[in-house]
């Protein structure tokens, strides 16, 4: 499915804070968002997904998301949202089997096919052996692959996930960003919010890098990070080193301009 | 415990006590006249007692209970905060009040329609409140503190008019009233609230895959494919329609909807979607068997069942809170 959004522009508050934004996805890619705090990256995940109103358009396949209602759009996005809420004491395995809801009509409970999906998923997120845990009792690590786990158990073609990779350690973190590309390698399109320059370059087709609602740069990894848009977009300087597995960016010190600030 | 099995236990249990409160009462009927009485007829004092005192006062021990304990669950889910019960929307306090107006007005002794008919403009009117609440702002908070705003007002205006009240014994009737009874109601009162009740139960019984989503937060059920501010609507309107007739024929009974849902919590899967039907079952259980309890605690007389409810309740949480290591939710 190839997922586009055009012209997107949400305002909050009579504050724009996304304007202009434009955003393909194809089947097969996984597409880092970058940006500073505040630069609309989760409200241009949001938008896309159809949870804040904004002008502009998606479509899915030339389909008008918009005019879809909540459950067809559903069964076509599924988002990760960066809270990580979990409200009562679920096992794993009812937690991650919620992924399933927007496949199953009135009265229509787990099939057999189901289970298959969300063990798949369990697996894919490394968290198998939690299926029995009571999900609120597991670190803050363990909680952000479980609730990963619910989005990739909802099966849609493309998969929105806002900084996954947050607050896991240093191997989960790979094995998240593996998961990903593996989901890519499946014919789903990933679009995924990242605060690590590093995780950013090596693992993702594609960069697009927003600064105060705008999409400043987009493109190949090698071509977009460089010293001059670390410098604009972010405030930073950086070492950026080059391997064989692709570029590793370490955060070295503030611009003038961000020290002065 | 299976889902299925719980139910049916449940079931069973409130079946057992709607027969036991058909059973008991000051008459001293023995159970094979009192059955008799009710399904075949027969010695005419007997008939009446069953059909007309007994049958009614079970049959809406059983229905406001599951209306309660349902309430209380889809509350405690859709805003997913275990300390929500059925008046934290403030109907049952503004359904209250139009009762007590009618009190004070004099025209409740007119017809034995009136006070329902008070306590339901009142729920119509708080319902119309909070449904245009939930239809402009997106906000569960929003929510609670219009309930939290409209409880207050209400509890004040009942003050209100019981200082203003002409007579010492007014006020005592209307005290009384607010406990919250099922005593002494008719048949007429069942097929008042009944249908109101069916209503809620079908608007309630529905939300629960939203809630089992909202679970997630409201941004994961939105991906889920829910419609939030149709969720809303369900619950503020399934809620308000059990919580009004309810309290438009017994007064408000407090406790129920809140202990209800935590105590059968641990016996499900804590999916908050599927803790409805069993809530309900349990809150019917619990009322009817708190009904009997009042009847006969005191010989001499008679308690209100909203004092039993929360006689029995409060303590019997706070003792669940207390045993529990760890989060009773």
């Amino acid at each position: 499915m190839e997922l586009i959004a055009r012209d997107l522009a949400v305002t909050l508050s009579g504050r724009t804070v996304l304007s202009g934004a434009s955003v393909a996805l194809r089947p097969g890619e996984v597409v880092g968002l970058l940006g500073p705090n505040g630069a609309g990256k989760s409200t241009l995940l949001r938008a896309i997904a159809g949870h804040v109103a904004s002008e502009g358009a998606v479509t899915a396949d030339g389909r008008d998301l918009k005019a879809l209602p909540p459950s067809a759009r559903s069964r076509l996005i599924a988002y990760l949202p960066q809270a990580r809420t979990i409200s009562w004491a679920l096992s794993v395995r009812n937690l991650v089997n919620l992924g399933r809801m927007p496949w199953h009509g009135l009265g229509q409970g787990m099939s057999k096919s189901d289970t298959e999906i969300c063990n798949d998923a369990m697996a894919l997120m490394d968290v198998g052996h939690l299926a029995d845990r009571v999900s609120t009792e597991l670190s803050g690590g363990e909680q952000a692959r479980v609730l990963a786990a619910r989005a990739v158990a909802q099966d849609t073609p493309a998969l929105l996930a806002d900084e996954p990779a947050s607050g896991l350690d240093p191997a989960h973190q790979l094995m998240m960003m593996g998961a990903l590309r593996r989901l890519a390698a499946r014919g789903r399109s990933v679009l995924v919010s990242l605060h690590d320059l590093t995780l950013a370059a090596r693992w993702c087709d594609r960069i697009v890098v927003l600064r105060e609602g705008r999409i400043v740069a987009e493109g190949a990894p090698g071509h977009v990070i460089t010293p001059d848009l670390l410098a604009a977009a972010f405030g930073i300087r950086a070492h950026i080193a080059a391997d064989v597995d692709g570029l590793s960016i370490v955060p070295v010190a503030l611009t003038e301009q961000m020290s002065g600030a | 415990m299976s889902y299925a099995r719980l139910n049916l236990g449940l079931m069973v249990l409130a079946a057992g006590l709607f027969i036991l409160s058909l059973l008991v009462g000051p008459a001293g009927l023995g159970p094979v006249d009192s059955l008799r009485g009710l399904v075949a007829g027969g010695d005419e004092a007997t008939m009446i007692i069953m059909r007309e005192i007994r049958l009614p006062r079970a049959l809406l021990g059983l229905c406001i209970g599951f209306s309660l304990g349902a309430s209380g669950a889809v509350l405690q889910g859709f805003l997913r905060n275990p300390l929500a019960e059925p008046g934290v929307i403030g109907v049952s306090a503004i359904a209250s009040l139009g009762a007590v107006l009618v009190f004070y007005s004099g025209v409740a002794g007119a017809s034995r329609l009136a006070l329902p008919a008070g306590a339901l403009l009142g729920a119509l009117a708080a319902s119309a409140i909070l449904l245009a609440v939930a239809a402009r702002h997106g906000s569960t908070l929003t929510l609670i503190l219009a309930g939290v705003a409209l409880s207050s007002l209400a509890g004040a205006l009942t003050s209100l008019v019981l200082s203003l009240s002409p007579n010492p014994f007014a006020s005592y009737e209307i005290i009384f009233w607010l406990l919250g009874s099922i005593k002494d109601r008719s048949m007429v009162h069942v097929w008042v609230a009944l249908p109101l009740m069916l209503a809620g139960w079908i608007l309630i019984l529905l939300a629960h895959k939203p809630l089992d989503a909202l679970s997630l937060g409201e941004e994961a059920a939105a991906s889920l494919g829910i419609d939030l501010a149709r969720t809303r609507l369900m619950v503020v309107a399934g809620v308000a329609l059990c919580v009004g007739a309810g309290t438009a024929v017994a007064g408000a009974i407090s406790f129920v909807g809140l202990v209800v849902p935590h105590l059968i919590r641990p016996l499900t899967d804590r999916l908050p979607g599927k803790l409805i039907l069993p809530s309900g079952l349990g809150g019917a259980a619990l009322l009817l068997a708190a009904d009997v309890a009042a009847r006969i605690a005191i010989p001499a007389r008679e308690l209100n069942v909203g004092v039993v409810t929360a006689l029995i309740g409060a303590p019997f949480f706070l003792w669940l809170v207390v045993r529990s290591r760890k989060d009773v939710f």
